[in-house]
């Protein structure tokens, strides 16, 4: 099981986080990813693997003054 | 020169063009635009409308398939995230850093806030939130309460400017802080930005002519009727504060009356 954005999403098996930010619809080059508390660099998305049992968050920008 | 601090963002090098320097970046609009309740539709003609060169943004939890607001926001404004949500110092320091990973630059605009009922800023944490990140190269823009020993340690801390509020966050009750935020101009060595409150045009332009380097406006303009149309009503008002502020504002009377016609010349003499 994962946790993104404090949802429950079962683990998809080996994958990196580009690639289930994909399956999960987000926009890769929007975002930003905090993996267990750290912030993933953009460049190492491609690279980084999921780990069952990770804690992702997944933010990008929205309106705000 | 009697007041040579109100020439301070002039920049001599570029020919005498009043320009607004921040982070490095030079500045000619000094309207600095919020992007908060209002559609993503109307932000190209907003930002247009006003001439801001810089816009601000907040981070949150993304939602899968929907648009972004970056395809909305032209290119070459830049982008202001704010770190509104923290409580604390540490809270605003993550969100800074998540902001700069979206590949939005190095500004941000530090919001930290424990009162949801006033949304006042706790200027302890935020001092704390701007030495850390100033440390990291971010481009510091601290919202913060009018307090002229805090603009201090802001500026030691760091800032790129002090961003002091007017009245409460979307009140439109425009510079009920007036006095302290006129201490800050005279006293900082900053670019002096006000944020908060200001409600109409007027009061962005009395702001201006304070001597404040920008005005930075949200809800005056999200909840207009004509969102695109007050935006440059916005415009125009900063402009015509900056230019009165630039040519000396006219002396005040005390007491009586300045006849502006000749006391020569009358009729019955």
């Amino acid at each position: 099981m994962l946790f993104v954005n404090g949802k429950e999403v079962e683990y998809p098996g080996e994958c990196t986080i580009s690639q289930l930010l994909n399956r999960l619809g987000y926009r890769a080059e929007r975002t930003a990813v905090e993996r267990n508390g750290e912030i993933v660099p953009r460049k190492s998305l491609e690279h980084v693997a999921v780990v069952d049992g990770d804690h992702l968050e997944v933010v990008s920008f929205v309106g705000g003054g | 020169m009697e007041n040579d601090k109100k020439y301070n963002n002039i920049d001599n090098n570029a020919g005498g063009e009043d320009i607004l320097v921040l982070g490095g970046r030079k500045f000619h609009s000094r309207f600095i635009l919020g992007s908060g309740k209002y559609s993503l539709k109307l932000i190209k003609a907003a930002v247009e409308n006003a001439g801001a060169e810089m816009i601000t943004l907040a981070l949150r939890r993304a939602q899968a398939e929907t648009e972004n607001i970056l395809d909305y926001i032209p290119e070459g404004v830049t982008l202001l995230p704010n770190t509104s949500g923290a409580r604390d110092a540490q809270e605003a320091v993550r969100i800074a850093r998540l902001s700069r990973e979206c590949g939005c630059g190095d500004f941000v605009k530090i919001e930290v806030m424990r009162d949801s009922k006033y949304l006042l800023p706790d200027n302890y944490e935020t001092i704390k939130a701007t030495e850390i990140l100033a440390k990291e190269g971010f481009v510091v823009m601290p919202y913060m309460y009018p307090d002229l020993n805090v603009a201090r340690d802001l500026y030691n801390a760091g800032a790129a400017s002090v961003m002091p509020l007017g009245s409460p966050i979307g009140s439109n009750k425009g510079i009920c802080t007036k006095e302290f935020i006129k201490i800050l101009i005279e006293e900082i060595d900053l670019p002096v930005i006000v944020d908060a409150g200001i409600g109409r045009p007027s009061q962005a332009c009395e702001a201006m002519e304070m001597g404040a380097a920008a005005v930075m406006a949200n809800t005056a303009i999200a909840t207009a009727g004509d969102i695109p149309v007050m935006a440059e009503a916005f415009k125009r008002a900063i402009e015509a504060g900056r230019m009165a502020y630039l040519s000396g504002l006219g002396r005040v009377i005390e007491k009586g009356a300045a006849a502006s016609s000749p006391l020569t010349g009358f009729l019955h003499e």
